[in-house]
């Protein structure tokens, strides 16, 4: 902004520059991979342009009596079929490979960076016009147009070098202008323009710097091709021609000694190919350096959470769990936890079971010493706020923990069997049959590559081994079992051409298939419309009663758990701080948490009366406090909450609180249900 | 459907573009191919009338016309170099480019996806060497992979022939052995892009919901990684494919020279040497057809892969 515009404000947002790269340098000096590139990079360069101070010989001097001579005290890297010192052509040879790449980019950054950004920042018919162009500069033979170039140009690598500079264009435009339409679109670019700054000074000062981390990216992997491009055509007999020196033409000079000295091959060859890789590795360094800048997290991290999370960490996991299961890990503190003994004739007994995700490469306890009970036919109820680990319970039941999470202690007993530490084919035996899975967004449930028939005949062949045929059938059946009208019709779809309730359907018929003895519905109306919601939950409710399932409802609605659950089991914070039989739990909850959970329920409360909203946060995972994880949010809390963790313990009337003064809990209500 | 629409109209405009661009290329040289066929003794005359003659006295434009008219009836002209028309060298060539770039890219797809899957798969150790490997697979030149082949199974261990090309019709066996150090110098480096498309794509796919889902129903693992996942994880590999196709047909160019192969790529190499204008627009207008034509199967085999993309 001209200072005549506002001298007398202070800076507003938008006149500030635009949020540097915070540390994208340093971040990428940690990299050894990257640092040993630079300093690679930089050694080749120096040592290039110093070739005629270093360089031990006149590159051109032949000395016949000592050809094609092995390394040696005189001639570190040999000597050729003329008897000329390998490493002093090396040093010289490398100069038409330099200015080529200077060349090429020079012409890349000056047509790329202004296209990319203004497509980006346009769009439009403009945009898509470049666009167009873009795909069919992209399906060029980069060499056929360098060979035409070079036989038009009389061999001029100049010509060559633009000619590849402009052959790059499609990689650079498409990275900057995905990046120029992201930016433009932030709230800090928005803010800026309300003040008036032209289009151009927007560009300039709101979205050019934050390009530089790109552009630097695409810039030395495509000097990495231009190197390939240069010494292949140098090879070819293009560029530089003998007895002069080039890092091409001297890896084809070797080739004609192939069969009698194969070492003339590695000094060039491997010079290549290392500065090939050093500017790949400092482009992969540099990307993952400014992603992990930008996020504020370590970027190679949740890419091995990732890879973790595969397939065969199943049997790694829980068999580690079983070894250090006593082991404390962070953020959590041992609780005085009395064993209970599985309720008797449980379909499910979860006791004391841990979970551990890494976070921040440790490994975090998110939930911890949950007990669970769910009798056949019986529906139980997971309540709490977001991140208070529901999902993670209800997953851990199945062994499916994503993220790279483990089980660190506990037991999931179904059926009477210990479901933790099972091998990866026991565990695959009880899913689907034994515990169904509906889950929360019910179109990323399915696999978008196949019809919703042949992922229900999929499932039904695994369970009844039987014909596809009958499969198909069977399919048709489930969707008619959920109230599908015309499941052959929808049978025939893909997940992407049917709606979210529809789906949800599918989803459930995709869980009774196997028939199962439990079904877990992780929040399964919460991403449907609400006019879908009741229908969804109804049918679920009708299927339950006729197959006689019981159910694990994982809800924040307590309307939901009023009316379906037998039992409900509240959790906060990574624990279990109540579980009672439905109607006690309103009429006379025994856990601060539950009361205020309550409170601020809107169908429950009187009507105008406050509404409440528990007041602070949950504490995330890592950062619960020592004792009660309520502390601070609680109306009741005593010294003695602090400084000691609490147990869940059994009332005598059968129900069980995490809380010292469960008996005033109910107090804190103010109005009565 | 709407894909195809865009596939005929970048196709029309690719053509016509590598087309013209060479054309006017050809225009800026120095001299011109009367001048090539005649050498420096030719007289004035001798040079206007075969200006004449050739054409090349005519505006630009008009040239471009003519040349287009002659292409599309399957006249390409005469290469200079060889007094042979153009359209039947290139005939000759294709066989071996063909069998050279279709076994390298099959060799990559199988190779790069093979190894793309077991390194998302298995991660750790086993994903850090694929890593490493690939990355050393994308540094090495291929014209300096293939030699450093030749060095190692032609003439320390004389496997496979150093050079030369057989025909598949002469002899299948001896069209394989003259094939497969050409295939693995090019797969190499294709298998390495593909791998570490594939590796993301498939870790990308395999940390989606319905991932999940399906093992909660029990699925083997086998069958989620490699039925599901991949079925999904194939549609941007199937992109890179066909970009990797035309890299190859790049590296086909170095490849037939180190290998002495009688392809378009050599042919390419040695038309540039002579000078030989024709013969290497023939050969840039066949490259682009070709270009073309996996263009065409890559939109196809999409809409097979991406039910989404067919609306």
């Amino acid at each position: 902004m001209t200072p005549s515009a506002s001298p007398a404000t202070a800076p507003t947002a938008a006149e500030r520059p635009a949020p540097s790269v915070p540390g994208v340098g340093r971040r990428l000096l940690r990299r050894p991979a990257a640092v040993t590139a630079i300093v690679f990079l930089a050694a080749v360069i120096a040592a290039v342009l110093l070739a005629p101070v270093i360089a031990p010989y006149d590159p051109l001097a032949q000395d016949l009596q000592n050809i094609l001579a092995p390394p040696s005290a005189a001639h570190p890297l040999g000597t050729d079929t003329l008897g000329r010192d390998v490493l002093s052509r090396l040093l010289f040879g490398g100069r038409s490979t330099l200015t080529g790449a200077a060349e090429a980019l020079v012409v890349l950054l000056l047509i790329g960076v202004p296209v990319g950004v203004s497509c980006g920042y346009f769009k439009g018919a403009y945009d898509a016009a470049v666009m167009r162009v873009v795909d069919v500069l992209q399906s060029i033979p980069v060499i056929i147009l360098l060979l035409v170039v070079l036989s038009v140009f009389a061999d001029s690598e100049s010509a060559a070098m633009i000619t590849l500079g402009l052959l790059g264009l499609p990689g650079l435009i498409r990275v900057l202008r995905g990046n120029t339409m992201v930016l433009r679109d932030t709230l800090y670019v928005r803010a800026a323009r309300s003040t008036g700054l032209t289009e151009l000074q927007l560009v300039r000062r709101h979205v050019l710097p934050r390009l530089v981390g790109p552009v630097i990216v695409q810039s030395s992997l495509f000097a990495s091709s231009v190197v390939l491009a240069e010494t292949g055509l140098g090879y070819l007999g293009f560029g530089v021609q003998p007895p002069a020196p080039s890092w091409g033409n001297m890896v084809g000079e070797a080739a004609g000694v192939i069969d009698r000295q194969a070492w003339l091959l590695v000094p060039s060859g491997a010079l290549i190919a290392l500065l090939v890789l050093a500017l790949g590795v400092l482009g992969d360094g540099l990307r993952d350096a400014s992603a992990e800048a930008w996020s504020g997290l370590p970027a190679a991290r949740p890419a091995r959470r990732r890879r973790s999370a595969g397939p065969g960490r199943e049997k790694a996991g829980p068999a580690e769990t079983r070894r250090d299961g006593s082991e404390r890990r962070s953020g959590e503190t041992s609780a005085p936890s009395e064993r209970r003994a599985p309720a008797d004739g449980a379909l499910l007994s979860v006791r004391n079971l841990t979970v551990a995700v890494p976070l921040g490469g440790e490994l975090t306890t998110v939930v911890r010493d949950i007990d669970l009970d769910v009798l056949p036919g019986q529906t139980v109820g997971l309540v709490g706020e977001s991140g208070c680990g529901k999902t993670v319970t209800a997953m851990a039941v199945l062994g499916l923990l994503r993220g790279g999470g483990r089980i660190t202690a506990g037991q999931v007993l179904f059926e009477g069997r210990d479901l933790v530490g099972l091998s990866g084919r026991e565990l695959r035996a009880v899913r689907g049959t034994g515990i169904g899975l509906i889950a929360q967004d019910p179109i990323g449930s399915l696999d978008p590559g196949f019809t919703i028939g042949s992922q229900l005949a999929e499932v039904v062949r695994l369970y009844e081994r039987c014909s596809r045929g009958r499969a198909k059938a069977r399919a048709v059946e489930l969707l008619s079992l959920v109230r599908i009208p015309e499941p052959a019709a929808v049978a025939a779809r893909y997940p992407h051409q049917v709606s979210g309730g529809m789906a949800q359907r599918v989803g459930i018929a995709l869980a009774l298939a196997g028939s199962p003895r439990l079904l877990i519905a992780d929040e399964p109306t919460t991403a449907l419309d609400v006019t879908v919601q009741a229908e969804i939950l109804d049918l679920l409710l009708s299927l339950r009663d006729e197959k006689g399932m019981a159910l694990i409802l994982v809800t924040h609605d307590w309307g939901v758990l009023a009316d379906v659950c037998d039992e409900a089991v509240v959790m906060y914070a990574g624990e279990v701080v109540e579980r009672s039989p439905v109607d006690e739990v309103f009429r006379m909850p025994v856990h601060p948490y539950t009361t205020a959970l309550l409170e601020s329920n809107p169908a429950s409360t009187v009507r105008g009366s406050r509404l409440d909203a528990i007041g602070g946060t949950v504490p995330p995972p890592g950062a619960w406090p020592d004792g009660c994880h309520f502390q601070d949010r609680c109306g009741l809390v005593q010294d003695v909450c602090r400084t000691s963790p609490v147990a869940l313990r059994p009332l005598p009337d059968g129900r069980s609180s995490r809380c010292l003064r469960h008996d005033d809990a109910a107090r804190l209500r103010k109005v009565s249900p | 459907m709407r894909r195809i629409v865009r596939w005929s109209v970048t196709s029309t405009v690719l053509t016509f573009a590598v087309s013209a661009l060479t054309f006017v290329l050809v225009s800026l040289t120095p001299g011109d191919a009367a001048r090539a066929v005649l050498g420096r003794d030719a007289t004035p005359e001798q040079y206007r009338q075969l200006r004449a003659q050739l054409g090349l006295d005519e505006p630009l434009a008009v040239q471009y016309w003519h040349w287009l008219v002659r292409a599309v009836h399957g006249d390409l002209g005469t290469a200079l170099s060889t007094g042979q028309p153009v359209l039947r060298t290139l005939e000759q060539r294709l066989g071996p480019s063909l069998s050279l770039i279709t076994g390298a890219l099959v060799v990559s797809a199988l190779l790069g996806v093979g190894l793309g899957v077991l390194s998302a798969v298995r991660g750790g150790a086993v994903g850090r060497a694929l890593d490493l490997l690939s990355m050393l697979g994308l540094a090495l030149p291929s014209f300096w992979l293939g030699l450093v082949l030749v060095a190692a199974f032609a003439v320390a261990l004389p496997i496979f022939p150093a050079s030369g090309y057989v025909p598949l019709t002469d002899s299948p066996w001896e069209w394989l052995r003259s094939l497969a150090l050409p295939v693995l110098t090019l797969g190499i480096g294709g298998s390495a892009t593909i791998a570490k498309q594939t590796r993301d794509a498939m870790l990308d796919e395999m940390g989606r919901d319905y991932i999940v889902l399906l093992r909660a129903r029990g699925l083997p693992e086998r069958s989620i990684v490699l039925r599901h996942a991949l079925k999904n994880a194939a549609v941007p590999v199937v992109t890179v494919l066909g970009l990797l196709f035309v890299g190859l047909l790049s590296g086909s160019v170095l490849a037939e020279t180190v290998y002495v192969v009688p392809g378009l790529g050599s042919t390419a190499v040695t038309a540039t040497q002579a000078h030989d204008i024709p013969l290497i627009q023939g050969v840039a207008l066949c490259f682009t057809v070709i270009v073309i034509t996996v263009n065409l199967l890559v939109e196809l085999l999409y809409g097979r892969l991406d039910p989404r993309s067919r609306g």
